[in-house]
């Protein structure tokens, strides 16, 4: 049986035997359950196929997308099941950022901010938008390094910095989670630490999700920490806890490097 | 020891040979593909630069005798192609409204539903519709617009016969381009809650204009010189005709009938001449919106 003994009072997300299958009687997620906490980082680890980006992939329902991937299971974001909300209106809520930076190329930097309002149709102000896009880029630290560049395109920045304006891109949103795939595994070291920085700082009003496969890097800035393997939540803890007194014979060995 | 260094020399000999032996192919081969291009451009050139002049662009052609009297007094044939130029305008315009967003939304539907038994269907057609020879298409023109709708020859019916022409072009570079966007692009949009139809048009269409217009361009450059389906649809005309109905004089309509006109004959080049870098300067600008995309 998972060892998910934690108790997160008023979780932001409560996962609820989730199960994905890509093909039928398959599960590339396999019954998990799980709260999340409000205003912490919680890294997913396993190893490679392990179902971690299926999983995050669910939580803002990317596979209804999909005709062949099946979900079950229940997923409560603030009490409420997210199949019974919109779409547009959940993903305004869980925002998502992917391995690979990608910005819409044919857009500029101004424009990627806030390209959630101008694709959906949502109209603001000149004013309010320019807050936005100046709020959203001073949240990833990029402001300055873009501010007299706005409309310029964005595929012209650096991978770190797409990667951030990917970021920015999300929280003009304002979501309450952002869910992050390997956001780091694509940069170089200088930017992988911009972009932890960043996410310590942002959990202060965000709650964030985060697949990684640096186990370092979890135990750098995760408050919780998951070990999948096989599609199964094999231990779900305290990042402190699990990196010290891991539970699970399986985990110890992963984070010893015995496999993975 | 020594015999194994010395095979080892005998080869890099022999493949330095084959080396330079290639190298020498590969120019010759480059040489033979390009002499061509480059000596129609010449002949056109040199046979044809006298009778270019504005008069030739906004003039119709003169009719036999006048031909005859400038011949026999050594002057320049008068007038101009005008009204091949716009019967071709006409007639490529409304090909192109027709094609163009048949072509799009069907390589749209081809990218969206790449394993189902219709998309195989249309992608199979839509090939077999290449390979049909354009007089052919012609025909069918006939049959569909001529007699039942224009009750006579009309740029209309050239049009739809130059619009099937264009289509499977169309339709691949639609599909090809689309194809190419990275799905991350797709799904960043989606992300964001943005609806799967305006994820296409807001997202995958702009970001694979250049393609698509890439493939519009070669498709227009394709039909600008066709001349047989225009035979059995458009006629031709002596005058400038802008009525869809009516028939209609193209560029190549006109090239053939100077070719069959021994009073005319001297127009040929000078007409061919401008129909070339029509469609050359469609083929240069479509390679330079692809490379600038690349
Ligand atoms: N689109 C798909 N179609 C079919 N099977 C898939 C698909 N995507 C993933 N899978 C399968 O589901 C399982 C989980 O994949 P997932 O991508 O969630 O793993 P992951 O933990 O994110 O791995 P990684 O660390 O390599 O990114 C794997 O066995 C994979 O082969
Ligand atoms: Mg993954």
């Amino acid at each position: 049986m998972n060892d998910n003994s934690v108790t997160i009072k008023d979780p932001v997300l409560s996962i609820r035997n989730l199960c994905v299958s890509y093909d039928k009687g398959k599960y590339a997620v396999d019954n998990v359950s799980a709260d999340i906490k409000r205003n912490a980082v919680t890294a997913i680890m396993g190893p490679s196929g392990c179902g971690k980006s299926t999983m995050l992939r669910a939580i803002n329902r990317m596979h209804e997308l999909y005709e062949n991937i099946e979900t079950k299971g229940n997923l409560i974001l603030n009490g409420k099941d997210i199949t019974d909300m919109p779409t547009i209106q959940l993903r305004r809520k869980v925002g998502m950022v992917f391995q690979r930076p990608n910005p819409f190329p044919t857009m500029s930097i101004y424009d990627n901010v806030i390209a959630g309002y101008k694709l959906n149709g949502i109209r603001l102000k000149k004013s309010e938008r320019d807050d936005i896009v100046e709020r959203s880029l001073s949240d990833v630290t990029l402001w300055e390094e873009v501010k007299d560049t706005l409309h310029k395109k964005g595929s012209f920045l650096s991978g770190g910095q797409q990667q951030r304006l990917c970021i920015a891109r999300a929280l003009a949103f304002d979501p309450e989670v952002i869910l992050l795939d390997e956001p780091t595994s694509a940069l170089d070291p200088v930017a992988t630490s911009k972009i932890e920085d960043l996410l310590v700082k942002l959990k202060e009003n965000y709650s964030i999700l985060m697949v990684t496969h640096n186990m370092s890097q979890a135990a750098r800035i995760s408050d919780y920490s998951m070990f999948m393997y096989l599609g199964e939540l094999v231990e779900y803890g305290k990042t402190k806890d699990m990196f010290t007194r891991p539970k699970d014979r399986r985990t110890e060995e992963y984070l010893t490097g015995k496999f993975g | 020891m020594s015999s194994s260094a010395n095979l080892m020399v005998d080869n890099l000999g022999r493949r330095t040979l084959k080396d330079k032996f290639y190298k020498v192919l590969v120019v010759v081969l480059s040489i033979v593909t390009i002499s061509p291009i480059v000596l129609i451009i010449y002949e056109l050139i040199v046979k044809g630069y006298r009778q270019i002049s504005f008069d030739f662009i906004l003039k119709t052609p003169p009719d036999t005798f006048e031909a005859m009297t400038a011949l026999s007094s050594g002057e320049l044939i008068p007038g101009g192609i005008a009204n091949g130029l716009t019967g071709t305008l006409l007639m490529v315009v409304l090909a192109s409204v027709i094609a163009i967003p048949v072509g799009v939304i069907t390589g749209i539907y081809l990218y969206e539903n790449p394993g189902k038994f219709l998309a195989n269907l249309t992608r199979n057609v839509s090939d077999v519709l290449q390979g049909v020879p354009s007089i052919v298409l012609g025909l069918i023109a006939y049959m569909w617009i001529v007699k039942p709708i224009t009750n006579g020859f009309s740029a209309l019916a050239g049009s739809v016969s130059l619009s099937i022409m264009m289509l499977p072009m169309i339709v691949r570079s639609t599909e090809e381009t689309l194809k190419m966007i990275p799905q991350t692009i797709k799904e960043a949009a989606l992300a964001l809650g943005v609806p799967y139809y305006k994820v296409i048009l807001r997202v995958l269409i702009p970001t694979s204009f250049s393609g698509l217009l890439t493939g519009i361009l070669l498709g227009i450059s394709r039909v600008l010189g066709e001349t047989a389906p225009l035979m059995l649809t458009a006629l031709g005309s002596t005058m400038i005709n802008l009525d869809i109905t009516k028939p209609t004089s193209a560029v190549p309509l006109l090239i053939w009938e100077f070719y069959n006109d021994p009073n005319m004959v001297d127009l040929i080049w000078s007409s061919s001449l401008l129909l070339m870098a029509m469609v050359l300067a469609l083929n240069l600008i479509s390679k330079r919106i692809a490379a600038r995309t690349k």
